[in-house]
């Protein structure tokens, strides 16, 4: 038999390193904030092809008649692509103006339009909104799953992994200055649901292996079913983060933004599953115990 | 581990379904052709989002002109509006969905004369009457209906009309000006348009008109679907637009797709590693796993996005924990001393649970997602739910079944072989 692991003995070593975590990303996300996309403010954001490379100053006369503070960079394999980004979203004619000084300019097909994507700042708000709810709403429900199944501090504790997952993950974005558009709700979504799944299978092994330990062995237990499970644990983040690195690597632009987070999140996920879900229902254990150990001691 | 007989009969059955999984991923992957019938070529088959063909995708805010609230009615007709006036261009399959109360969300793929379309949908219909002086007789909201019809007149002859029925107000206003205008011609404006501009013959007091000299029947529809869109008292305001040109969503389309199997295979490959004999069979079940995913989508119509492929990808990943979850529980059964078929039971039974209590929890965020989720966040919800689903299926029944059956086969009786 392999010796476990001390989980429960270094708790302030894995929570420390939790804590160092949690403040890089809360400190970023307080002094720089987050890299919201036009999903989010609003805006407008146009790719046309020019099929030749261009004085940025040229587009720029163009772009100027709509809205002076608009972004224009380059994109594309021969840098022949002009990205225009603004936080105005453009109506349609201004859009269609814009574009038609591109045509006269460079001779193009309407086919050069390669991309847009306007969206209003009502939307934007709105998104957010509905994101946050969303969160809520699963967060709510798998409380109760997990108290239903196991118990009210593993569901709390599952919970509070959890945060901390998704907290490290929006640092992340904050710290690298990532730009975040709807697909990081989805993305963010789908973290909850894998970290939670991670932390799931410890308590799992925690609730079948109980009957074999001390009903106060809270630590023994903790390391038994960690050291059990942590090979499944690592595998199953290593198959999962190879499959969607790769994603990140091969994929276009639009599904690396949302390759991104993933990959953040199950690193972080598998983590926290192995080092803070369960540790921190040891301590809450063990305090519980103390406490009921010191009214007992009193009494008598 | 016991030396066991070599069991011909386990032989057969592991090579056949190796074969039956090498021809049903053959014809699900690269098709083939039985006559006229095109079979499989799921790549084909499968609906893709814009984002992957290229397309246009408009989500237009209706506001009432009239300063209240727009009704749930007034959205429907706004909806069979613009899906008239998209198939009037020839389109392909556009969706057209109301979200939220007052919004409407356009998607059309594979569309070339993308801005030409956008101008289209977003088109808010202001109809108006107008009298020879330019006077505004009535206005959209006095129409009640407008149809093309046959119509046969005074001398037998069949013709194409286009009929009119205002409402009570547009009934009075319109038999005022019909008795002032009489031989004269009245306009009829769409957005500052003049679609037709018939004349008057008599006073019609009764609110039921004719607009007659039409070319066709067709030519009659298109007007009185105009005419009936201007009589809707809303405006769209486009607050959400996105166009993807051809090449840049086939472009997407490819690279994902490498992508993808890149993804793929380089899971296949660390489960060998991984588990060795165990491995092989959770390839099988992961390729397994991935046809059927694919069959159910195609079959239940769901588009497939880019949010949706890194879903797809992503539950490969859930797919293999759950065999990853039975291999470990066999290999601890194995060390307590079982034997290997005892292992495998007892493995099976104890990660039963843990799968179902893991996957519970994603599928609440799966469910969720679906139901807050609009557009492609639903899509991409979808997937996940059917993925979960499947994925447990393939673990739970299919695993199993390949490693009883490769276990009596009694070929590989080392431990060694199974990574134990």
């Amino acid at each position: 038999m392999k010796k476990n692991l001390n989980i429960a003995k270094n708790v302030k070593i894995w929570f420390g390193i939790s804590l160092v975590l949690i403040t890089i990303s809360l400190g970023s996300l307080l002094i720089q904030g987050l890299n919201f996309g036009i999903d989010f403010i609003g805006g407008t954001i146009i790719s046309i092809e020019l099929h030749t490379p261009f004085e940025n100053a040229d587009a720029r006369a163009i772009v100027d008649k709509f809205d002076p503070s608009a972004d224009v960079t380059y994109a594309g394999d021969a840098q022949t692509e002009a990205v225009i980004t603004t936080k105005k979203s453009f109506t349609t004619e201004e859009r269609q103006a814009l574009f038609s000084g591109f045509q006269e300019k460079y001779n193009l097909a309407n086919t050069d339009l390669i991309s847009v994507d306007t969206v209003n700042p009502s939307i934007g708000a709105e998104a957010s909104t509905n994101a946050v709810k969303a969160v809520l709403v699963a967060v709510v429900l798998m409380l109760l799953y997990i108290t239903f199944r196991f118990e009210l501090i593993s569901g709390i504790t599952a919970i509070m992994a959890l945060v901390h997952d998704l907290i490290v993950v929006v640092g992340v974005y904050s710290v690298f200055q990532i730009q975040v558009n709807s697909p990081f709700i989805a993305a963010i979504l789908t973290i909850l649901g894998y970290s939670i799944m991670d932390t799931v299978v410890v308590f799992d092994r925690i609730r079948e292996n109980r009957p074999k330990f001390g009903k106060y062995a809270y630590g023994e237990l903790l390391d038994a079913s960690v050291t059990q499970t942590m090979r499944r644990s690592i595998f199953t983040s290593v198959a999962t983060f190879v499959a969607i690195t790769s994603l990140y690597i091969f994929g276009v632009p639009a599904i690396q933004n949302f390759a991104l987070p993933l990959m953040v999140g199950v690193v972080i996920g598998t983590y926290s599953s192995i080092f803070n879900a369960g540790a921190l229902w040891y301590v809450i254990k063990t305090y519980q115990h103390k406490k009921s150990m010191k009214i007992t001691g009193t009494k008598v | 581990m016991d030396k066991q007989k070599v069991n011909k009969k386990s032989i057969a059955q592991l090579i056949g379904i190796i074969l039956l999984i090498i021809v049903a991923a053959y014809v699900l992957f690269v098709g083939f052709t039985v006559n006229v019938y095109d079979i499989g070529k799921i790549q084909n088959t499968i609906k893709y989002g814009l984002d992957l063909t290229g397309g246009v995708n408009v989500v237009l805010e209706a506001t009432s002109t009239d300063g209240g609230a727009v009704t749930s009615d007034e959205i429907s007709s706004t909806i069979s509006t613009i899906s008239q006036r998209i198939n009037s261009i020839g389109v392909s399959e556009p969706t057209i969905t109301k979200q939220g109360d007052n919004r409407i969300r356009v998607s059309i793929p594979s569309i070339s004369n993308q801005e030409e379309a956008l101008s289209l949908i977003g088109k808010t219909a202001q109809l108006e009457f107008l009298g020879p002086d330019d006077s505004v007789i009535l206005t959209g909201q006095d129409i009640e209906d407008s149809k093309g019809v046959m119509q046969t007149d005074s001398s037998g002859v069949q013709k194409p009309v286009v009929t009119l029925k205002f409402n009570e107000e547009g009934t009075k206003l319109f038999a005022d000006a019909t008795q002032k205008y009489i031989g004269q011609v009245i306009k009829i404006k769409l957005d500052d348009q003049v679609i037709s501009s018939p004349t008057v013959n008599v006073a019609i007091t009764n609110g039921e008109a004719v607009i007659e000299g039409q070319a066709s029947l067709d030519e009659a529809g298109s007007l009185a679907e105009l005419i009936r869109g201007g009589a809707l008292p809303v405006t769209l305001e486009p607050v959400e637009v996105q166009t993807i040109g051809p090449t840049l969503g086939q472009d997407s389309l490819n690279d994902t797709f490498h992508a993808c199997i890149i993804g793929i295979s380089a899971v296949l490959i660390f489960m060998l590693l991984a588990y060795r004999g165990f491995g092989v069979l959770a390839d099988l079940a992961l390729i397994i796993y991935i046809m059927i995913l694919l069959i159910l989508m195609t079959a239940l119509n769901v588009t497939l996005t880019l949010p949706g492929i890194a879903g797809l990808i992503l539950t490969v990943g859930m797919a293999v924990d759950a065999n990853v979850l039975i291999f470990e529980r066999i290999k601890e059964e194995s060390r307590l001393g079982k034997s290997l078929l005892t292992a495998i039971d007892n493995g099976f039974k104890r990660a039963l649970g843990t799968i179902i209590d893991s996957n519970a929890t994603t599928l609440i965020a799966g469910f969720v997602l679906f139901f807050l989720g609009s557009g492609s966040v639903q899509g991409f919800a979808v997937t996940l739910i059917l993925g979960i689903l499947v994925s447990m299926f393939t673990a739970v029944v299919i695993t199993k079944q390949l490693v009883k059956i490769l276990v009596k086969t009694g070929l590989f009786n080392n431990n060694a072989f199974y990574g134990l």
